[in-house]
């Protein structure tokens, strides 16, 4: 008996579910009753109505977005057929009169040129065809004419010309909008470009220094660390893709720390815990190795050359589910938290190199607020730096280089 | 039986797997060495893992109970389970792996690119995971009963305590190592007492006859029945009787019965003499589930082999602590590789519960009348061996059967709890990840309380279900065909995976206990499968237009080796 009342109420769980799904689509407020005076509760409609028009339009001027858009824009006007054009096609008819599309588009020819919008008579040989008079009005983005709208009416209608001219700047307003949604992105893979890590210009003069010295006393050294900068610099310049596995960012780090290693010798002690489920990961190229940089550059920082002190930095790649969690950490001088706020907020520059800033701004513009850097440090007492990596996350993939083992 | 050794084994498995999986990473990780420190997993350690992950209570406990209750139809369960890597190996390993996703949710959206698809596959692997669960703690609340009369609950305790403390407190760092681990110790703990086993039946003469013929009582055997059930006798028989048969009410009394069916009450305790042939038991009158399925799958044994064949063949693709391995592969080849090994993992250990089954039939046949023919794989050693040697081979059983719940149910604990944690409860955070976790792992645990005693095999048999109804179509047509659309996914998994699960909640309630319709909601996967491909291809013929953009593009990404991506992007 107990085991029918169980069953009873798992198959009462997803009744419940779908009672809350459609008691939540329901509950939007669909029919304001109580809004007042006629004209209030027109005005409500027209407003809705636009409303309703607008989201298609914002993708842009295509067949798709027009279709979905043309019922809603005549209903605004209420006329018998509305047509929207871009700069040589009919997108889409709504409505009666189909076959004064090539009509229109003649008269579509002259409003390119002039950039004007246009009334007239329709020529037609169905005796009872409603549509025998048109307005044509230009939707236009940035003085240019990038199609039209067109609405018939059965007379001539001053009225209607004014109002398709109104609808036809508003519907001119969305597609506005839809270009600068569209430079918005562009404006952002763009700055994803920029920011693309470059390595810095001190490394490579301290590398090839480095390798200099290495010369003379030690040419095996020299050429095997030169293969190192080799790797190296071939990682960072690759053009394909902007993600990378960890896989392949840790190997570009040992490569770094290969370099680092020969210039500082036993002062710099790095160990390494790193769980092998997630080194398949995808993340932004090269948003790991500034953070070693940086923690190369602040553990080694203050401490004098002949005072034997040694510098350890610790990576670990966690795996934490659907996460990956990187953590590097020094034990250098560490960073007044007010200071680092600042770099954080583009505020001050940092000195040098790529910044934190810098992989904090990619890893956020990848994966969102909620992933940016946790940096724990204070003057002093090291650094640590956190950041997390969702395994999957849309539009994030390798450009695909195989590892080799 | 001797509990002086299995406690402290079963506690042994639970400490050694809080340990690997706390600090297995640190011990063989921690280096300066790069190459050492960033390999990539191995297909063999990753199919391990997948391995030790994949089998449960239901394939070390399961099977053998239900070959010795039903006989060699059964070996269909191990069989299937193992053929489901085939079908994942041709179909989807690959693929899946180049998605880039991690979770089924995450496939649905890299495919489909949309949220409510997403958030319905999440609905699903909550589903499938919850039901997967259930017969994992009751397995371990049998397990415990079986060794320590522990009541019945205990064990399933004991097991979500353990996996929320580690789940919940990040404990499970280095999840592939311990997994590994863990199949190998249940490798061990059903091979070497095997071998033993073997040895005892060889030097006991080896009697094979009994497993064709109705199994008889090689000594005399004292049986308490723990629910009501009706016997079948094929001719009279003598037993002593403490309790209820027939509604007369006897006290260590010598009973001659005729053939024909009889009424034992619930706690009668029967004693039958060396000889005496095992009489047949029927549950199904009286509502008991423990073998509502076995008795439909007496009445239409085809339907419901090809059922039972159906939902394993084609279920492990969609479950959710399986799916989540293939990620660790670096590439689709190495996913593929390790599907390869997985089947011969798989495979190997497989050969042993039909042992340990047929054994059963010989030397422990009363099993099928208490009702708990599950715990024969731990009975068996006691049994046959005796002694010490039984006893602690005896433990070796009783703390790999705990290394099965605790491996699956942790796995499907971070499956659910993550996709909890990510689809369904409001903000992210660690803090949530936890209180997922809980989630995950409290209803099961609640289910598992009200539902008792369905076998534990069978109940993974519905899991197995309701996962080929939704997931299969999803994944197969998500990786096949490029027309299909997110409202036929949708419509798809609801239509197919919804009315799985209706039939699922139905038969473990125990509604309607006989008949035809009994069958076909015990068995759901040979109709629930086909009805989903179907609603999934013809609402995706019939939305045509709202194929997502990047499909071509998508596919071949699932498709391509790796390699060549690289050179196309380049």
């Amino acid at each position: 008996m107990s085991g029918f009342l169980a069953g009873l109420c798992v198959a009462v769980l997803p009744l419940l579910a779908a009672g809350f799904w459609l008691g939540r689509r329901t509950a939007r407020p669909q029919s304001l009753g109580g809004l007042g005076t006629p004209v209030e509760h027109a005005t409500f409609q027209t407003l809705h109505t636009a409303s309703l028009a607008a989201p298609p339009l914002r993708a842009g001027l295509t067949e798709e977005t027009a279709g979905r858009s043309a019922r809603r824009l005549r209903s605004l006007l209420g006329t018998d057929a509305l047509c929207l054009t871009d700069r040589s096609t009919v997108l889409v008819w709504d409505g009666v009169g189909a076959h004064h599309r090539a009509e229109i588009l003649e008269r579509l020819a002259a409003a390119r040129e002039t950039g004007r919008g246009d009334a007239f008579a329709l020529s037609c040989d169905t005796p009872d065809c409603p549509a025998r008079w048109a307005v044509l009005a230009p939707l236009t983005v940035d003085d240019r004419v990038h199609g039209a709208l067109v609405a018939c009416a059965p007379r001539e209608s001053a009225v209607l010309v004014r109002a398709a001219g109104e609808v036809a700047r508003w519907v001119s307003v969305q597609l506005e909008l839809a270009d600068l949604d569209q430079s918005r992105t562009r404006l952002i893979e763009a700055e994803i470009r920029a920011l693309r890590a470059q390595i810095s210009p001190h490394f490579v003069f301290n590398s090839l220094a480095v390798i200099a010295s290495f010369v003379r006393t030690d040419p095996e050294r020299a050429r095997e660390l030169l293969l190192e900068f080799a790797d190296f610099t071939r990682y960072s310049f690759r053009r394909h893709g902007d993600f990378t596995t960890l896989a392949d960012e840790l190997h570009a780090i040992d490569h770094y720390l290969a370099l680092v290693r020969a210039r500082f010798g036993d002062r710099l002690s790095v160990t390494l815990q790193i769980a092998p489920e997630v080194l398949p990961v995808a993340l932004p190229f090269l948003c790991l190795q500034p953070l070693v940089e940086n923690a190369v550059k602040h553990g080694l920082e203050g401490r004098g050359a002949s005072a034997g002190s040694k510098s350890r930095i610790s990576i670990t790649a966690q795996d934490a589910g659907a996460e990956a969690l990187v953590v590097i950490e020094d034990d250098g001088v560490g960073m007044d938290p007010a200071l680092l706020r600042r770099i954080l907020s583009g505020e001050v520059g940092p000195s040098g190199g790529i910044g934190l800033s810098n992989v904090d701004e990619r890893l956020r513009q990848v994966y969102g607020d909620d992933y940016g850097l946790v940096i724990e440090t204070a003057v002093g007492a090291g650094m640590k730096i956190t950041a997390r990596l969702p395994k999957y996350q849309p539009g994030v993939h390798t450009a695909g280089r195989v590892t080799k083992e | 039986m001797n509990s002086g050794f299995a406690v402290p084994a079963v506690a042994l498995v639970v400490v050694a797997t809080v340990l690997v999986g706390a600090f297995g990473l640190r011990i063989s990780r921690t280096t300066s060495d790069f190459y050492v420190a960033s390999r990539t997993v191995g297909p063999r350690l990753n199919a391990a893992a997948i391995s030790g992950e994949y089998l449960s209570a239901a394939s070390f406990l399961g099977i053998a109970g239900l070959v010795l209750v039903q006989g060699p139809d059964m070996l269909w369960y191990p069989v299937g389970y193992t053929a489901g890597y085939l079908v994942l190996l041709l179909f989807v390993a690959a693929p899946l792996r180049r998605s880039g996703a991690y979770t089924l949710p995450d496939f649905a959206e890299a495919r489909l690119a949309s949220p409510a698809v997403r958030r319905l596959a999440g609905a699903f692997v909550v589903g499938v995971g919850w039901l997967y669960l259930l017969p994992q703690l009751q397995g371990a609340g049998l397990t415990l009963s079986v060794l320590t009369d522990a009541p019945d609950w205990l064990g399933g305790v004991i097991v979500a305590c353990v996996v929320v403390a580690t789940v919940a407190a990040g404990g499970m760092r280095s999840i592939t190592f311990v997994q590994a681990f863990q199949y190998w110790l249940k490798l061990t703990a059903l091979l070497v007492p095997a071998l033993f086993l073997v040895l005892a039946w060889q030097s006991d003469g080896a009697p094979h006859r009994v497993f064709a013929e109705p199994a008889a009582f090689r000594e005399q055997r004292a049986v308490t029945v723990g629910n009501a059930l009706d016997l079948r006798l094929d001719r009279p028989l003598t037993v002593t009787v403490t309790g209820t048969v027939d509604g007369r009410a006897h006290r260590d009394e010598n009973l001659s019965l005729p053939a024909g069916t009889h009424r034992i009450g619930g706690g009668t305790r029967l004693t039958f003499a060396a000889g005496d042939p095992v009489p047949h038991a029927d549950r199904g009158s009286e509502g008991g589930m423990s073998t509502s399925l076995t008795a439909s799958r007496e009445e239409r044994p085809l339907y419901a082999t090809y059922g039972l064949i159906l939902a394993t063949f084609l279920g492990t693709m969609g479950l959710p602590h399986v799916v989540v391995r293939f990620y660790t592969s670096p590439h689709g080849v190495a996913a593929r590789r390790t599907t390869v090994a997985v089947l011969g993992l798989v495979g190997l250990f497989y050969l042993l519960p039909p042992v340990y089954g047929a054994l059963g039939r010989v030397y422990a046949p009363e099993l099928t009348l208490s009702g708990s023919a599950d715990a024969a794989v731990l009975l068996l050693p006691g049994r046959m061996i005796g002694g010490v040697g039984g006893d602690l081979l005896g433990a070796l059983v009783a703390g790999g059967a705990f290394a099965a719940f605790l491996s699956t149910a942790s796995g499907l604990t971070m499956a659910v709890a993550g996709v909890l944690t990510q689809d369904v409860l409001p903000t992210r955070g660690v803090r949530h990840f936890r209180l997922g976790t809980v989630l995950a792992m409290a209803v099961p645990l609640a289910a598992s309380a009200l539902v008792g005693g369905l076998p534990v095999a069978d109940a993974v048999g519905l899991a197995f279900a309701v996962s080929a109804s939704s997931f299969c179509p999803l994944l197969v047509l998500g990786i096949w065909w490029r027309r299909l659309t997110p409202p036929g996914a949708a419509a798809g998994m609801l239509v197919g995976g919804g009315s799985a699960f209706v039939a699922v909640t139905a038969t473990m309630a125990g509604l309607p206990g006989t008949g035809r319709l009994h069958a076909l909601l015990a068995w759901p996967a040979l109709w629930s499968v086909p009805l989903g491909f179907l609603t999934m291809i013809l609402v995706s013929l019939a939305t045509p237009g709202r194929v997502p953009a990047g499909t071509s593009a998508i596919l071949a990404r699932f498709h391509l080796p790796e390699e060549l991506w690289a050179e196309t992007k380049a």
